[in-house]
């Protein structure tokens, strides 16, 4: 552990392993974003992160404004849930959500007015419990997807101490573009992200990374990490040779300082914190203005949307609403996804709200979603070749048939991140992901016996 | 629920790889055409009669098995059709048509469909399949003709002619063995489908290419074979490359012993089964009475199979050794 380096970069890329190609699909990249107006309605769920639910700490006729705090916990994994619009609330009560969940929200009317709240005010951060506590305030869980609280991760403990910050620009799912878009219109947050950060957190090293197939945005970013001050020489910019899932946390550490981090563990463990861009471009901005995540981008594509964008839409949106703002559907889709092609979950339907780790709306036809009947495995080892994780995908499936706990924990079905890699490149077209789901559920009921 | 129209849901990811079982198949297929034409320009057009025999009743046998185990219908994998040529390809060209039938009969019945069909049995159908005949019918089998092109007379395989401990060059000289280019191209006595090194390098570039197979098996057979014969003949060159043409070596490396099936898929696991495929085919040539050792190679390679995966099973991403650990944490306390 702990090589650091600056020519362990190169060794580490080499190193890195599995993965497939996807095309990539970016239809939207060269659209600016465009800032959709306050819709009539949003329903702002209490659990939009990883974590404990927040208790709504408004009630039905309650006027609120933008940047409100609706909801908050005393649960230390939580944050602040806030109004994105200004307005009436018209009811607090179970919603259901993209991933079939059932959760607490609250239902916004808007007055149209997008009032900001009075309270609002930069806050005053001189050190890293007052960033924290900043950020908590914030509400930001990471915006690439996981939707992790992110005032968590730059919770740094003694034992475990951070020398790296690794700035996630890869964005390997086809089809999104909000990250790439975020470093095209937002490159003065996120230079002012990257330095804050790596004075507050006192960090030797921050990596800002990049697919090598976005050449635009490297020509930003390289200006960012050449910059002449106090921290010039920490920063650096690496840029991947695209391939899918080079933006995952463990491959990003893993290519950025050569360390592994440990099954079961977190990039803490191996002294690096993985941010997405967006993120770090938020906490810059929040920093200076104090106005909380009420707000976010969004890609809006796939073959069946009219006119695919990259929107800034307040959370709590219907998928609906945003969907008609981008012209409807020229063809009838089979499937509607919230998130990417590879990760994402599809939605049953349209009356799902947009939550503060959405990074995209997709609406796929048939042709476009890849379906692929299921046959025999025949055991050419696809799966396993692309596994990032050196897991045996096919093995895992028989044992989580059999319910044998043991073995599965011995296989490692536990570090799976369910990127799709192996269900992918399957040729006969297996569900490997949604055997893998099962091989972790059955190893946490067997060890809640 | 209202009856408003509800989109599809499933598993994540929502997008596929273009590749499937039947291109896979058909990849090998097409990659195995050169040998088939090679085998036919060689040993006359009964070559095709024994092709043509062979796959039209693997496939048949194929379609009535899943029928009578009532199971979906699989001849559309195309499995079954690259079977029938393999098992072609490992026969010798004046094998009366009845034998081929009973061939793949072995190969698809009762080593393929009886295990469980595609993905499921534990040895190469094809390979089992020779085998079978070839302890069955052993003069049949091994009634080898001379190249057309020469005089239909019945010759022996270079490899049952080849005396290891006399000079390769002087018995080429002589007339008792063809030369190295003539085994190149495929001109010598042997299987319809193992002669031609040429076109089955070709088929090999191609499945390469595909990323059908990975190169690691051909390659550490070959190389194991090669090292081991330039070590036994004390660094003769002429002697290895004699070794590695011969034989229905090239045809085993390259396409039976990189069946999916019943070989490893993790990388050291096919080392692992290159290295002993090469092994053993050295010491089956060089010290047992048998002139080629190629399908009892593969085939007990195939069987211990398992057991490879299970020894060479790979760390997973982060994977951490318990004591290893405990000793850390000693050390640290």
């Amino acid at each position: 552990m702990g090589k650091n380096r600056p020519d362990a970069i190169l060794k580490a890329v080499s190193k890195g392993r599995g993965g497939v190609s996807v095309s990539h699909h970016k239809l939207t990249a060269d659209l600016e974003t465009v800032r959709m107006p306050a819709p009539e309605r949003v329903v702002l769920p209490m659990l939009q992160h990883i974590g404990a639910p927040c208790t709504p700490t408004v009630k039905k006729g309650d006027t609120v404004s933008v940047g409100q705090v609706i909801g908050d916990s005393d649960k230390f994994l939580s944050v602040p849930i806030h109004a994105s619009i200004s307005g009436t609330v018209e009811s607090v009560a179970d919603v259901k959500l993209a991933n079939g969940n059932m959760a607490p929200a609250v239902t916004i009317v808007s007055d149209g007015e997008m009032r900001l709240c009075e309270d609002i005010a930069p806050p005053e951060v001189n050190n890293k419990e007052d960033l924290v506590k900043a950020v908590r305030a914030s509400g930001l869980v990471g915006l690439g997807g996981a939707g992790f609280p992110s005032f968590v991760k730059l919770t740094v403990s003694p034992e475990k101490p951070i020398d790296t910050l690794i700035v996630n620009a890869a964005e390997c799912e086809p089809y999104i573009t909000v990250d790439y878009r975020e470093c095209l219109e937002n490159s003065w947050n996120i230079m002012n992200g990257v330095y804050t950060l790596a004075e507050l957190l006192e960090l030797k090293h921050v990596v800002i990374a990049v697919e090598d197939n976005k050449p635009e945005a490297i020509k930003v970013l390289k200006k960012i990490a050449d910059m002449d001050n106090d921290h010039g020489n920490a920063v650096r910019l690496m840029t991947l040779k695209s391939r899918y899932p080079q933006g995952a946390e463990k491959m990003m550490v893993l290519s950025a300082t050569g360390r592994e981090v440990p099954a079961g563990g977190l990039p803490a463990d191996v002294g690096c914190i993985v941010m997405n861009v967006g993120s770090v471009a938020f906490v810059a901005r929040y920093l200076a203005t104090g106005k909380p995540l009420v707000s976010r981008s969004v890609t809006v594509s796939g073959d069946c949307i009219a006119n695919p964008m990259n929107l800034r839409v307040p959370i709590g949106t219907s998928m609906q609403d945003i969907v008609d703002y981008c012209g409807g559907f020229v063809k009838d889709p089979v499937k509607i996804l919230s998130g990417g092609p590879m990760m994402g979950t599809a939605i049953t339907d349209l009356n799902v709200p947009l939550l503060k780790s959405n990074n995209a709306v997709l609406a796929f036809s048939k042709k476009a979603a890849g379906f692929k009947k299921e046959s025999p495995c025949i055991h050419c080892g696809r799966c396993h070749a692309a596994c990032p994780m050196g897991l045996i995908p096919t093995d895992i499936e028989k044992y989580a048939l059999l319910k044998d706990a043991d073995t599965l924990t011995k296989l490692g079905a536990m570090v799976c991140m369910e990127c799709g890699s192996c269900a992918y490149s399957c040729p006969g077209g297996k569900p490997l992901v949604q055997y893998m789901r099962l091989a972790k559920s059955v190893v946490r009921e067997a060890a809640k016996k | 629920m209202d009856e408003q129209k509800l989109f599809t849901v499933s598993a994540s990811p929502h997008t596929k790889s273009p590749v499937t079982v039947r291109g896979i198949m058909l990849d090998v297929i097409i990659a195995l055409i050169p040998a088939g034409f090679a085998g036919t320009a060689v040993f006359g057009l009964r070559a095709l009669a024994v092709i043509a025999v062979c796959v039209v009743s693997c496939v048949a046998f194929e379609a009535l098995s899943v029928k009578i185990m009532k199971k979906p219908m699989s001849i559309g994998d195309l499995s079954a059709v690259i079977t029938g040529l393999l098992l072609a390809y490992n026969l010798p060209v004046t094998i009366p048509l009845w034998m081929c039938v009973v061939g793949s009969f072995v190969a698809i019945v009762i080593v393929k469909q009886l295990f469980g069909g595609i993905g499921q049995n534990f040895a190469n159908p094809a390979i089992t399949a020779r085998i079978v005949l070839l302890v069955s019918f052993a003069s049949a089998m091994t009634n080898f003709t001379a190249p057309k092109a020469l005089d239909a007379v019945t010759t022996a395989t270079p490899l049952a002619v080849l005396d290891r401990t006399a000079d390769i060059s002087a018995q080429v000289a002589e007339g008792s063995l063809p030369g190295l280019l003539q085994m190149v191209i495929g001109v010598r006595g042997g299987c319809i489908g193992e002669t031609c090194a040429a076109a089955l390098l070709i088929g090999c570039c191609w499945l390469l290419i595909r990323r059908v197979i990975s190169p690691i098996i051909p390659l550490s057979y070959l190389g194991t074979v090669a090292v081991l014969m330039l070590a036994f003949s004390r660094f003769n060159l002429t002697f290895t490359a004699y070794e590695l043409l011969s034989g229905g070596l090239l045809l085993g490396a390259i396409f039976m012993a990189t069946d999916y099936t019943t070989s490893p898929i993790n990388k050291k696991g096919k080392l692992v089964f290159g290295i002993g495929c090469g092994l053993l085919t050295v010491v089956i040539r060089l010290f047992c009475s048998l002139p080629e050792g190629v399908s009892y190679s593969i085939l007990l390679m195939n069987v211990a199979c398992p057991l490879i995966e299970k020894v060479t099973a790979p760390k997973y991403f982060g994977f951490v050794k318990k004591k290893k650990e405990k000793k850390a944490k000693e050390g640290a306390a």
